[in-house]
């Protein structure tokens, strides 16, 4: 049976929790109501209260408890009842947690996770639509992963818990229930820091992640079946560590790059993608890199303004026919 | 006749007050650097609360807590060299001061950013509660840290599941050069706890035997599983917020004053009056301190630099 986003989410948590008597769940609404996505739906009555805590509206408290349960060897799951909420707890994130290792002379590990819903095309608006990841990609001591199959939603998440240090989950809202595909009944992984090749091509590479892979795939269809291009697409999974040797390759091979985000350009990870691949891979190149991302602007509610914003499938079309015929 | 108890206590007293003296000194010559923050006349609060605490026991100290290391088992030496960037520092000269701990020893290093320990610790005892542990989490701010929202935040969650965690504010009535009365409409902080449903208790900050009886009432109920406590120790520093400070705005003789209830000398005559030779058990324990201090000193001194690329290590405990 087909396994959807949100349910290998919620797989991932529950096998490791029953694997491993550290693992702890920590969040607003997390318990009674099984989450307000219900990734935790049925895990009260599975693991107690004592497991699966309702906290108060407090992420500074769910993210500083974590990191307090953490350094003494819990391996505690915290969830942002929306992505956005995570500014709340951005103290703990990056003074607390990030430098925590740091300081304490590599004499003390946090091991957690931070699960954050993020992203829009659910009409959140401005407070239940953004993209944050860009507010942590600078930080050193942070860990950083967004998938966007079920397969990797799973074994990401699982890998997370396992990492000894703090992750920051980014999981799209969108792909909760209309992603699903079929995944292996045995425990599995995937290593944090490894993109994967979705789709092989010699004439463009797309460089993408979480939601955005599933139009960056649909352009490379209507690029081949249009104008008989072969592009690469590649769904990054982690943001740090990042793994440039897949990019860099593949842009050796293509020469052409588009980076595709859902996030908004100003500050976003494809100024940084880009700014490397320029440094590294500049004799290669036989176009500018591009990119196609949110307007700067935010996350507007009404559908028209909405869908504005928002990258699609035509958007990348006429970016990368741009760039094809440069 | 004086117990082992007391000798300890006064010695430990005196270790923080000459650590911080010296570190006062060293700093005025240029030997560490960056930023000072002094303890000096606060000691019997850290000394009475961390006393007979066990291993692991969690606390968290801040920048005028230099005691709660001593006395919860930190290398003096370690801490000396942390002071002084070394490579033999707690830290291994990744930052300065008390933001690195010694988590073997229940230490834990804290933040710039006053109260955001306070939720770190509680998720220590929340620890100690899901393990079923016998141990208790003591989170050390001061008064200024108790307008942040992390106060707030962590005082609340720990009364919703009564945590094994004991709340020490150390109200010296100065947030850097603001005074009490523009940082809150009440007295006493302690009032706040009934806020959560938990009690608080008020004491002297600079009568260590004040500061043990309320701790470590607060302490066994927290072992018990009875919960938080909220306790506000009244006090003062006699330096100013950090070492380049001169303190001009607080008035003349409320330092006069406060000097007058020395912690230390309080302790002294508390000695005298249980009849004994306080002159003797003063030099003996002089020496013993200088004796400790000249040692960490020398060892930090003496201690390498680290290498500049080791500011890229100790990022990641599973690197990539």
């Amino acid at each position: 049976m087909p396994t959807t986003f949100i349910k290998a989410i919620h797989d991932a948590m529950f096998e490791e929790m029953k694997r491993d008597d550290n693992v702890f769940l920590l969040g607003e609404d997390v318990g009674i109501l099984g989450g307000a996505f219900k990734a935790t739906e049925g895990f009260l009555q599975e693991f107690g209260a004592e497991r699966v805590i309702d906290t108060p509206i407090s992420e500074s408290l769910i993210i500083g408890a974590a990191i307090g349960a953490a350094i003494l060897g819990m391996r505690p799951i915290a969830e942002m009842q929306f992505g956005d909420f995570i500014t709340c707890g951005y103290d703990q994130l990056i003074n607390m947690a990030a430098t925590l290792r740091y300081r304490h002379g590599g004499r003390a590990q946090v091991p957690m996770v931070v699960r954050a819903p993020s992203g829009a095309g659910v009409h959140g608006g401005l407070f239940h639509s953004q993209n944050p990841e860009s507010y942590f990609l600078p930080v050193p001591g942070l860990k950083i992963v967004a998938p966007a199959t079920a397969y990797d939603a799973k074994g990401l998440l699982k890998a997370a818990i396992r990492d000894n240090d703090p992750v920051l989950y980014f999981e799209h809202k969108y792909l909760y229930r209309r992603i699903q595909e079929e995944i292996p009944e045995e425990d599995y992984i995937v290593p944090l820091g490894k993109a994967a090749v979705r789709r092989e091509g010699s004439d463009m590479t797309f460089i993408t992640y979480s939601a955005m892979l599933y139009p960056s795939l649909a352009a490379a269809d209507r690029l081949k079946a249009e104008a008989g291009m072969e592009v690469e697409v590649i769904d990054l999974r982690s943001l740090r560590p990042l793994d440039w040797e897949t990019v860099f390759r593949s842009v050796r091979k293509t020469n052409k790059v588009v980076i595709i985000h859902e996030d908004r350009k100003t500050g976003g990870i494809g100024g940084e993608i880009s700014a490397r691949i320029s440094e590294e891979c500049f004799d290669a190149l036989d176009g500018p890199i591009i990119r196609v991302t949110s307007e700067d602007t935010h996350y507007a509610f009404s559908p028209p303004l909405e869908e504005f914003i928002l990258p699609n499938v035509d958007k990348i079309l006429a970016k990368a026919k741009a760039l094809a015929a440069y | 006749m004086e117990t082992k108890e007391d000798r300890e206590l006064y010695f430990y007293l005196k270790l923080t007050r000459e650590f911080e003296d010296r570190v006062s000194k060293l700093h005025r010559q240029g030997k560490i650097l960056g930023g000072v923050y002094s303890g000096m006349g606060q000691e019997a609060i850290v000394v009475g609360v961390c006393y007979g605490l066990r291993r692991e026991d969690f606390i968290s100290p801040i920048h005028r807590d230099m005691g709660a290391f001593l006395v919860k088992g930190v290398d003096p030496k370690r801490l000396m060299a942390q002071l002084f960037g070394k490579k033999t520092g707690l830290s291994k000269g990744k930052d300065s001061f008390l933001h690195a701990g010694d988590l073997e020893r229940g230490v834990f290093g804290s933040t710039s950013m006053l109260a955001s320990s306070l939720p770190v610790a509680t998720g220590a005892a929340l620890k100690f509660r899901i393990k079923k542990e016998p141990y208790v989490a003591v989170a050390f701010f001061g008064e200024g840290a108790s307008s942040r929202g992390d106060f707030h935040e962590a005082l609340n969650f720990a009364g919703v599941h009564k945590l094994p965690v004991i709340y020490v504010c150390e109200n010296n009535f100065y947030a850097y050069s603001t005074p009490q009365n523009l940082q809150m409409a009440v007295e006493d902080i302690a009032i706040r706890a009934e806020g959560y449903g938990f009690k608080g208790a008020v004491c002297s900050g600079n009568d260590l035997h004040a500061v043990m009886k309320t701790a470590h009432a607060a302490i066994d109920r927290a072992r018990r599983g009875e919960g938080p406590t909220l306790i506000e120790c009244k006090t003062y520093r006699y330096h100013g917020h950090s070492e380049h400070d001169q303190s001009w705005y607080r008035p003349k003789d409320e330092l006069i004053e406060w000097e007058s209830r020395d912690p230390i000398q309080r302790f002294e005559i508390y000695l005298e009056k249980r009849g004994n030779n306080v002159d003797q058990i003063k030099d003996e324990t002089e020496k013993r301190v200088k004796e400790t201090v000249d040692e960490a000193v020398r060892f930090a001194e003496e201690s390498p630099w680290p290498d500049g690329k080791e500011a890229l290590e100790d990022l990641y405990a599973n690197p990539f």
